[in-house]
């Protein structure tokens, strides 16, 4: 740090728990290798990232639908300077996609040489557990068709 | 409605600001504010701090500086819209006047981003947006947010990495010659282009630096400017407003940002201005890619036409419309929560046509300015247009 004059502040370390209620099935289906979008049953909307409430006709039924996962690369990015808390992980490729249902999905893209991404490359999201436990789910590029 | 003037501006250094607290931070700009307008901290009654906070030390920063300031007694209140916040805040001083409900408002816009680490800043700003689906699991930056829009807007209209370089460099050029800029110093395509990936294809050169600064204006009615006998008020036109999804994978598209369009149409209207019309502006150039889409957003070109018009020199002084003659966030440096009211300092001192070096003072026919200040990746945006 620079040699201009100051206090150091308290150190507070904050994390928060965040509720997953509404959402559990999704975190749990991921697990199970599956990803699930909502729908709302009274105006069809449907959403990924999932939720519990309808923004569109304020409605509090909706269903679970699951995703294929199939989608179209629309944009991406190499995330090179990091934030504190992913210091310790290699820089990664964040990238968003057009899923065959209607819905985008934003996630990391692995599994590929960053001169073969290509906007418009078809790509899989595919739910991903880590060793520490925690799940998430990220695109690969799609298998070549038969 | 009331009309509303600005009748007094006050702007700090922009820069590493670490000698100084938030508080001296905005009394550097809140001092020259009220002298300018010819009136003192008593007189004031009603005062919008906007600041984002998190950064630094206080976590009231609207009570901690009105204290400092001497303004403790008045209303108060604290405005957040992210980097749109100083917008924010002058909307809200604004209404106030135009609402009839005082004749007099002080807005302050500071920020303090230094007394962190640079990885903490990038963090902080990273998590704004839709922190468990975005940044949880997949470490977006605030770079990173802009870096997608890039590399869709490239891909979709043949523009180059060069091109967004070409931002750089003409905000650079009157950041030189601005002595509040963070960034005084000229800039060359080369340098952007080999200077260090942040958010491919957006490199260090693309980006804002991190600052610390503050800005200040008063606020008047007209019967108050008519009674404080100000000379050269600027008239605040017209404010539009607008926001977007904080998800990202919620949105349309990924080639200009719809908070912007919509907060323009409505400043436009609510003026009576077309873009057209606008002979120097401010735009929110946190990142070069930003300039270009606002150009677009704001109707000062076709969609897919900006980096063209930059090409062409069309928003340099001397072309169709300056843009960002103060060396915007990029060179003039990005303290969040000041930018809007620095941009409407800047705007009032191009209307009142004081601004020094003169090389730096836009030509002037029918006195009309526009500045268009996005808060996240257009998660908030807010459209002001000035006249005199």
């Amino acid at each position: 740090m620079s040699e201009i004059p100051a206090i150091r502040s308290r150190k507070l370390e904050i994390t928060y728990n965040i509720p997953i209620s509404k959402t559990k099935k999704f975190w749990d289906e991921l697990r199970e290798g599956k990803i699930y979008a909502t729908k709302c049953k009274k105006c069809g909307r449907l959403y990924f990232p999932p939720v519990a409430d309808c923004g569109e006709c304020y409605s509090s039924e909706v269903e679970w639908v699951e995703l294929s996962g199939e989608g179209e690369l629309l944009t991406f990015t190499h995330i090179i300077v990091r934030p504190t808390s992913f210091q310790d992980q290699q820089p990664y490729t964040v990238a968003i996609a057009q899923l065959k249902e209607g819905v985008k999905a934003l996630a990391w893209l692995t599994d590929v040489k960053k001169k073969d991404i290509k906007i418009g490359m078809r790509v899989k999201l595919v739910p991903k557990v880590f060793e520490d436990g925690r799940v998430a789910y990220e695109f690969k590029p799609a298998e070549k068709k038969k | 409605m009331g009309k509303v003037a600005v009748i007094g501006v006050g702007h700090s250094k922009f820069g590493d600001r670490q000698e100084v607290n938030v508080k001296e931070l905005a009394f550097e700009s809140v001092k020259p504010a009220l002298e300018e307008a010819g009136i003192t901290r008593k007189d004031i009654p009603f005062v919008s701090v906007g600041s984002v906070g998190v950064w630094y030390e206080e976590p009231l920063p609207a009570v901690a500086i009105a204290e400092y300031c001497g303004l403790t007694g008045a209303g108060l209140t604290r405005v957040e819209a992210a980097c749109a916040t100083g917008s924010a805040a002058v909307y809200s001083g604004y209404t106030a006047i135009a609402s009839g409900y005082v004749d007099l408002a002080l807005v302050i816009g500071v920020e303090k981003m230094r007394e962190v680490d640079t990885f903490t800043a990038v963090e902080l700003m990273g998590r704004a947006g839709s922190y468990l689906w975005e940044f949880e699991n997949f470490g977006l930056t605030f770079p990173g947010y802009y870096a997608l829009y890039a590399t869709a807007y490239m891909n979709r209209f043949g523009a180059t990495e060069e091109d967004l370089a070409l931002v750089a460099v003409k905000n650079h050029k009157y950041g030189a010659l601005n002595p509040l800029a963070q960034l005084q110093r000229e800039i060359t395509v080369e340098d952007v282009l080999s200077s260090y990936v942040v958010a491919w294809p957006l490199k260090l050169y693309d980006c804002c630096p991190i600052t610390d600064g503050s800005a200040a204006i008063v606020l008047a009615s007209e019967e108050k400017v008519r009674e404080l006998r100000i000379d050269a008020p600027v008239w605040i036109a017209g404010i539009g407003y607008s926001s977007g999804t904080g998800t990202l994978s919620y949105r349309g598209g990924f080639i200009g940002l719809d908070a912007a369009v919509r907060a323009s149409r409505m400043a436009y209207s609510r003026s009576g201005v077309e873009a057209k019309d606008i002979e120097v502006a401010e735009v929110h150039d946190c990142f070069t890619i930003a300039e270009i889409m606002a150009y677009e957003d704001l109707g000062f070109c076709n969609r897919g036409e900006g980096f063209k018009i930059v090409r062409e020199g069309q928003t340099e002084i001397g072309g169709k419309i300056p843009v960002n003659i103060d060396g915007g966030l990029k060179a003039k440096g990005h303290p969040i929560g000041a930018t809007g009211v620095s941009m409407i300092v800047e705007l009032t001192k191009q209307l009142r046509e004081e601004v020094k070096p003169r090389s730096r003072q836009a030509p002037m026919r029918n006195y009309v300015a526009l500045a268009h200040n996005v808060g996240g990746t257009g998660h908030y945006c807010y459209v002001t247009i000035l006249r005199r």
